[in-house]
């Protein structure tokens, strides 16, 4: 069973209704009890990162989230699900993250070159795969995904970089490896593209 | 890189997409979903649903119209239109909105803006700010923010008021210029520009499109992040994909629209 962790940040209906869409039933889970049953688990999320680690943690779903990662079964971030992956994230002040992966999570600069970057960042934007995930199964090169966000993951470990794109500079678009995938774009809301992408996840 | 938006907008009035001119006068135009189906397969990079409902108790319905809308296509969904309160936002995030647009509301509560970023971050939080052009009794002209649907001027300036809502937490500002809403005559290019450039947030224009050119102008000489249409489209004057093929053919950056796969449903249309 597809599980999507409800932790209060956000909506978390238009997963859901993507994956019933594509055929494969999906439920909410609000217990670490719950997490620890799923076949395959997705984090979504938006808002802000110390908010999103304090309401994982009143509830004990971090530990049972890096439980369920080490468990081998497949994991999927989204937005925030997968800045929360990181050591840190920095705002509001600096937060310690699930520290699945080795690096942090800061925001895009407006006070460098380009002078006129807009942030968030938000809009269609091309990706770039770095490497070869089963999320990108069937998907072109160079599709166009939706981003909505003001921060950005730097993992220290680059083979962890699945997709980048572009936006003032190159940043991560998406991470990848073994279990773990996680997209800072919104499948769920990149039309039949990035319903293709949920698709390779449901099949994993 | 980024693209340049496409942006399609619905007003709707109790439950039923409606079409206007200027603000005032409306005709029925169909049913939300089948009207947002129809723009998903026609290449719009968003939805923007506005709800015009007079009495407060029908406004109820924007609730299910946008859970209906959100449950048919998987793009992102802007509503606007009567979010007086944070419960108010918070239910149409809940029914599938990524963003929600404040606009009246804000200007008499400037901390709904802060309570909206707080609750939902920023990048849901986006301000709708309806300006017009207003000549003064000493003949200048100022850029004045208007409520109520435009009915009522409320002296503030439009370029303090889009920095104000950006440092309380606005992620985005939709500019609708009323003296060209529904005109066809083309976006207020000059105003739209100095709020992009008052700003660090995407601004999206609003008002007065009648064809690419014009937004090929507020795009560029602009300076906006998206172009927002009703009537062009609507009406079917314009097709989104000539809209998009023109602005490439002009060196815009944007998404281009690609033809929905064969198994997918028939288009809604709702003429």
């Amino acid at each position: 069973m597809l599980a999507i962790v409800d932790y209060s940040m956000g909506n978390l209906r238009s997963v859901q209704k993507a994956f019933e869409r594509l055929g494969f039933p999906a439920c909410i889970v609000r217990s670490p009890d719950e997490v620890r049953r799923a076949d395959r688990l997705i984090l979504p999320g938006v808002g802000a990162f110390g908010d999103a680690i304090g309401a994982l943690e009143k509830t004990g779903l971090d530990r049972a989230v890096k439980e369920f990662i080490a468990t081998g079964r497949p994991f999927l971030g989204i937005c925030l699900g997968l800045q929360l992956l990181m050591e840190k994230g920095c705002e509001d002040g600096e937060h310690a993250g699930l520290g699945v992966i080795r690096g942090d999570c800061v925001r895009f600069t407006v006070d460098s070159p380009p002078w006129n970057l807009k942030v968030p960042n938000m809009g269609w934007n091309a990706i770039k795969f770095r490497s070869d995930i089963p999320l990108w199964r069937g998907i072109p090169p160079e599709s166009y995904m939706y981003f909505v966000h003001s921060y950005h993951v730097r993992p220290t470990d680059e083979s962890w970089i699945a997709a980048t794109a572009d936006y003032g500079g190159e940043f991560v678009a998406a991470i990848g490896k073994d279990n773990v995938m996680a997209t800072q774009f919104h499948p769920e809301k990149s039309q039949s593209t990035g319903q293709m992408i949920l698709r390779n996840f449901a099949e994993l | 890189m980024l693209t340049k938006r496409i942006i399609p907008c619905l007003d709707v009035d109790r439950g039923r997409v409606v079409k206007g001119v200027r603000f005032f006068n409306h005709v029925d135009a169909g049913d939300p979903v089948e009207q947002a189906l129809f723009y998903d397969q026609s290449g719009a990079d968003e939805l923007v649903f506005y709800d015009i409902t007079a009495s407060h108790e029908d406004r109820r319905m924007m609730a299910d119209v946008v859970r209906r809308v959100a449950d048919s296509v998987f793009m992102p969904i802007t509503v606007g239109g009567g979010i007086r309160t944070i419960d108010d936002a918070t239910q149409l995030i809940q029914a599938g909105a990524e963003k929600v647009s404040i606009n009246s509301a804000a200007v008499q509560n400037p901390g709904l803006i802060n309570q909206i970023a707080r609750k939902f971050g920023r990048c849901a939080t986006v301000l709708g700010l309806d300006a017009n052009r207003v000549k003064r009794s000493d003949g200048l002209e100022s850029w004045e923010v208007f409520v109520n649907g435009g009915r009522v001027g409320t002296g503030r300036d439009v370029l303090a008021w889009a920095r104000e809502a950006q440092e309380r937490g606005a992620g985005e500002i939709v500019l609708n210029v009323m003296n060209s809403d529904g005109t066809l005559e083309g976006y207020d290019i000059q105003m739209t520009r100095a709020v992009s450039e008052a700003v660090r947030i995407p601004v999206v224009a609003s008002g007065g499109a009648g064809g690419p050119e014009d937004m090929l102008a507020v795009l560029t000489v602009g300076k906006a992040d998206a172009a927002l249409a009703a009537s062009i489209f609507h009406f079917r004057k314009w097709s989104i994909r000539q809209v998009k093929e023109f602005l490439a053919e002009h060196g815009v950056n944007i998404r281009p629209v690609v033809d929905p796969p064969s198994t997918s449903r028939s288009s809604g249309g709702g003429k």
